[in-house]
């Protein structure tokens, strides 16, 4: 099972606007980017992040998959996450 | 249970903020649902993709209002459609339908005006290369005959001579107009006094009619004034051969290269905000011939051999969206239809991309790959785009310019080209090719058949 660190002190706004304090930069989220980030910073796995979608919104699992591996791509090129 | 929430991919942006500028960058990308009315998706169903579009509305009111311009500067304006900028049949017949002449620079070319049906004397021949057989044609029917060197011109004297024939000619004059790189292969040399010779050496032929002057000083001009002062060198050699020959030409021909609204790579500002307007390079223009005195009997013809400014938004390309990636830096990659081979111009122009259908307002820097196997297929290395999913359509603007006449079939196939007619109508002008079409003129070798 695949879990993910957050960086530590990391700011989030309601709004889904990232502050990373140890680089100064920032970021923006969109809702479900901003869900599934809060969902990672409570060392949620993957695949309880992806029930957890799936039950709220209209998508298909396979391009759920698709897209939130995709997501986590970019979060850990932005160091974002890094992986357990 | 209630409805579930409509969804759209998680998506996180980097906020950059010593790129931003106050230009801004998100409203450069605007879906186009529609070319001229007719639906994007309607059009890949019928026609498939990728797909040329080419508006036959925007040519005709490219081509009015560029002459409405010239008009209203100089009274005998007269435009011939640059072949080489897009030779398709039904593009060249819309032009010549506007009143247009042809301008071809290739014995295949002044092949395909005459099969439209265009009179010899109303093409201009141009270009280095014209071939004994060619050139023989031409001078029987009546062509003006550009002559770019003089081989050419003694090539004419002989072939003339010989047949008992007269040429009508114009020379083709490079000059130095404060434009660098000169243009300096095409034609003879100003300064040092070579068109002058020339143009002596024709006067004192008895085979060769001399009736013009021809320039073009580049392609993609972003200085007005640079026709100015081309114009003001024509003009002078036009009063050179009044005051000493007592001939008066019928025409001075400024060529094109009037540059588009397509923004060049490297190019920091649109083009619409730094290329001059129509406006700005006929009064450049006007102003030089208003040197020229006589009745309006004696003044010669402007002739414009306008391409790329009047085509190339007429033409649209329709692409489907094959597959998303994420490069290694974590830059996002859009995979599409069509690639470098048919959409030549995006190795020099940043060329404009729209979604066909509505997307989210999150954007991101993505790179656009054509589906070619190879490196240099990139249509964009860097834009600010909506998220787009595999299947989506996406619509690249301003292609109507020298795209189908210089690709490629390489790897994959030419597609369809489709003509919005002014009625709304849309016909088919060039199908795509197929597997025998590309075979037909391949031989095997008998010794290396049945292995």
């Amino acid at each position: 099972m695949k879990t993910f660190i957050v960086p530590e002190n990391i700011a989030i706004s309601d709004s889904g606007f990232i502050f990373l304090p140890s680089t100064g930069e920032t970021f923006t989220l969109n809702e479900l980017g901003k869900q599934i980030f809060k969902l990672l910073q409570a060392k949620k796995t993957i695949e309880e992040i992806s029930s957890e979608i799936l039950k709220e919104y209209d998508i298909d699992t396979l391009t759920l998959e698709r897209d939130i591996e995709d997501f986590i791509l970019r979060l850990k090129s932005l160091n974002l996450v890094t992986q357990v | 249970m209630s409805a579930k929430k409509i969804y759209e991919r998680p998506i996180v942006t980097k906020n950059q903020a010593g790129f931003m500028n106050k230009f801004g960058s998100s409203s450069l990308v605007k879906p186009k649902v529609e070319i001229d009315g007719v639906l994007v998706k309607d059009l890949v169903q019928k026609w498939g993709s990728p797909l040329f579009v080419i508006s036959e509305k925007q040519i005709r009111s490219n081509q009015r209002n560029a002459l409405r311009i010239f008009k209203s500067r100089y009274p005998k304006v007269q435009f011939a459609w640059s072949y080489k900028t897009n030779y398709l049949k039904a593009v060249c017949a819309v032009f010549h339908s506007e009143g247009s002449w042809a301008e071809v620079v290739s014995e295949f070319e002044y092949q395909k005006a005459r099969r439209l049906g265009i009179s010899g004397e109303n093409i201009i021949f141009n270009g280095p290369d014209k071939s004994e057989n060619a050139l023989l044609t031409a001078i029987k029917e009546n062509a003006k005959i550009h002559i770019d060197h003089y081989d050419e011109l003694y090539k004419l004297l002989e072939i003339t001579e010989a047949n008992n024939l007269k040429a009508n000619v114009a020379i083709r004059v490079n000059m130095d107009v404060g434009v660098y790189p000169k243009w300096d292969r095409f034609g003879f040399n100003y300064e040092n006094g070579e068109a002058w010779q020339a143009l002596k050496r024709i006067v004192i032929s008895k085979n060769l009619n001399l009736i013009g002057l021809h320039t073009h000083i580049g392609t993609y001009m972003m200085s007005a004034d640079a026709y100015k002062i081309a114009t003001n060198k024509l003009v002078d050699l036009a009063k050179g051969l009044k005051n000493n020959f007592n001939i008066n030409l019928e025409y001075i021909d400024l060529g094109g290269g009037f540059a588009s609204h397509n923004t060049l790579l490297g190019q920091y500002l649109p083009a619409e905000e730094v290329v001059p307007s129509m406006d700005q390079f006929a009064d450049a223009i006007s102003s030089g011939l208003i040197e020229l005195s006589g009745s309006l009997d004696e003044l010669p013809t402007l002739v414009l051999e306008t391409g790329r400014a009047l085509i190339d938004d007429a033409g649209y390309l329709i692409s489907k969206v094959i597959a998303n990636k994420r490069l290694s830096t974590g830059k996002r990659a859009v995979i599409i239809d069509a690639g470098v081979n048919i959409l030549f111009t995006s190795f020099w122009y940043k060329h404009k991309i729209h979604p066909a259908n509505e997307t989210g307002v999150h954007t991101e820097d993505t790179a656009i790959y054509g589906p070619l196997c190879m490196n240099i297929d990139c249509i964009r290395d860097s834009i600010i785009f909506p998220n787009v999913k595999k299947d989506d359509l996406l619509v690249i603007d301003y292609v109507g310019a020298y795209n189908v006449t210089q690709w490629m079939q390489f790897i994959t196939m030419r597609p369809n080209v489709v003509m919005i007619m002014q009625d709304g109508t849309v016909e088919l002008i060039r199908k795509s090719e197929d597997i025998d079409y590309i075979e037909q003129l391949e031989i095997l070798p008998s010794s290396l058949k049945n292995r």
